[in-house]
């Protein structure tokens, strides 16, 4: 026996790259555009789905459920009467922290696609593993809580600077809490400089209606292929 | 914990370049901006490498520190923190040139010694 070097040079998640490229295929074929929802457990991402998706005038919304609570968070949206596909995500270890791209995949045959313009994949609630992998979503957004604290984009800036919309959510909390919105501001964008921000409450209503029109917006194909 | 599944990938492309020929290290290539923990990834590595082609192989990790230039300005710096804006000119196209890397760069496998004629 001998040892021989053999140089391969390969980001190791070019495997999972592939696949995203071919749901994105997929979903192009059918005009859907995706979304992925990202978020720490308990920030608010399906209530503030639940506040909006019925009222997305022209759009026929559907949802990609991955949160690992199980078919709860599925139930509460389809009381909205939008299309709710549960993906069960590997119980085995480790298998429930982020949806990859091949997840997606075996789900894709068990999406309404025909039927919806947009589909908003609900990750599971995790601030780090989601960023690392693209399951071949158009656009990514994060909701991110006040109860979190200030300094949360400083300890995860992988996330935050995978996104392109970051929601400010529960800031009716922010007498409550030690926390400066000002400042947790300004750590978003040294971490991501110019990324978009929503400040939002799910209870009070706060910034509701910009998340609608963001999502309403985000469902519309680019500017270049809107001819088709 | 993203370790975890890192090590699943890294695994993966290791195995398919070793073309059925045993995994004695691997050389990676990790960008500090990847918020990977060296000790966690080796734990998780030899964990997940068990049965595989790679059970027992070295994880032999190169850690790359994070650069960034200015696409305004045109400024390279290097970075501690996560601070993202152009100290120069306070742009915000900036982007990242190295620390941003999860690479397998090379592995090292075990091959008969072939019988060259
Ligand atoms: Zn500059």
């Amino acid at each position: 026996m001998h040892r021989v070097k053999v140089t391969v040079v390969e980001e190791a998640l070019d495997a999972n790259n592939t696949i995203a490229a071919a749901n994105r295929a997929d979903f192009d074929r059918h005009r859907v555009r995706v979304i992925n929802l990202m978020g720490a457990p308990g920030a608010g991402k399906t209530t503030l789905l639940e506040r909006v998706l019925g009222r997305l005038e022209g759009v026929r919304v559907g949802v990609l459920e991955g949160d690992v609570q199980g078919s709860l968070d599925a139930d509460r949206l389809a009381s909205l009467h939008v299309p709710v596909t549960q993906l069960n995500t590997d119980p085995s270890f480790g298998g429930e922290c982020h949806l990859d791209a091949n997840m997606v995949r075996s789900a894709i045959g068990a999406l309404p696609l025909s039927e919806i313009d947009l589909l908003v994949v609900e990750n599971v609630g995790n601030l780090v593993c989601p960023a690392e992998f693209r399951i071949g979503e158009d656009v990514r957004a994060m909701v991110c809580s006040v109860t979190e604290g200030e300094d949360k984009p400083l300890k995860y800036p992988l996330m935050f600077r995978a996104c392109d919309l970051v929601i400010i959510n529960k800031v009716d909390l922010l007498p409550y809490v030690d926390v400066d919105l000002e400042r947790l501001c300004a750590h978003i964008d040294q971490v991501h400089p110019g990324v978009e921000m929503i400040v939002a409450s799910g209870s009070s209503g706060e910034g509701l209606d910009r998340w609608r029109h963001w999502l309403m917006a985000a469902a519309r194909p680019p500017a270049q292929v809107s001819l088709r | 914990m993203h370790e975890l599944a890192l090590s699943g990938a890294i695994v993966n492309t290791a195995v398919k370049h070793a073309r059925g020929r045993p995994v004695s290290a691997i050389h990676l290539r990790v960008g500090v901006l990847r918020q990977v923990v060296p000790d966690t990834l080796a734990f998780y590595f030899a964990f997940v490498a068990r049965g595989t082609l790679c059970e027992g192989a070295t994880l032999d990790q190169e850690r790359i520190g994070a650069r960034l230039g200015c696409r305004g300005c045109a400024a390279t710096w290097g970075i501690e923190i996560p601070a993202f804006r152009c100290p120069h000119c306070g742009g915000s196209e900036v982007e990242i040139l190295t620390g941003q890397e999860f690479e397998v760069e090379s592995i090292e496998v075990e091959e008969e010694t072939a019988c060259i004629a």
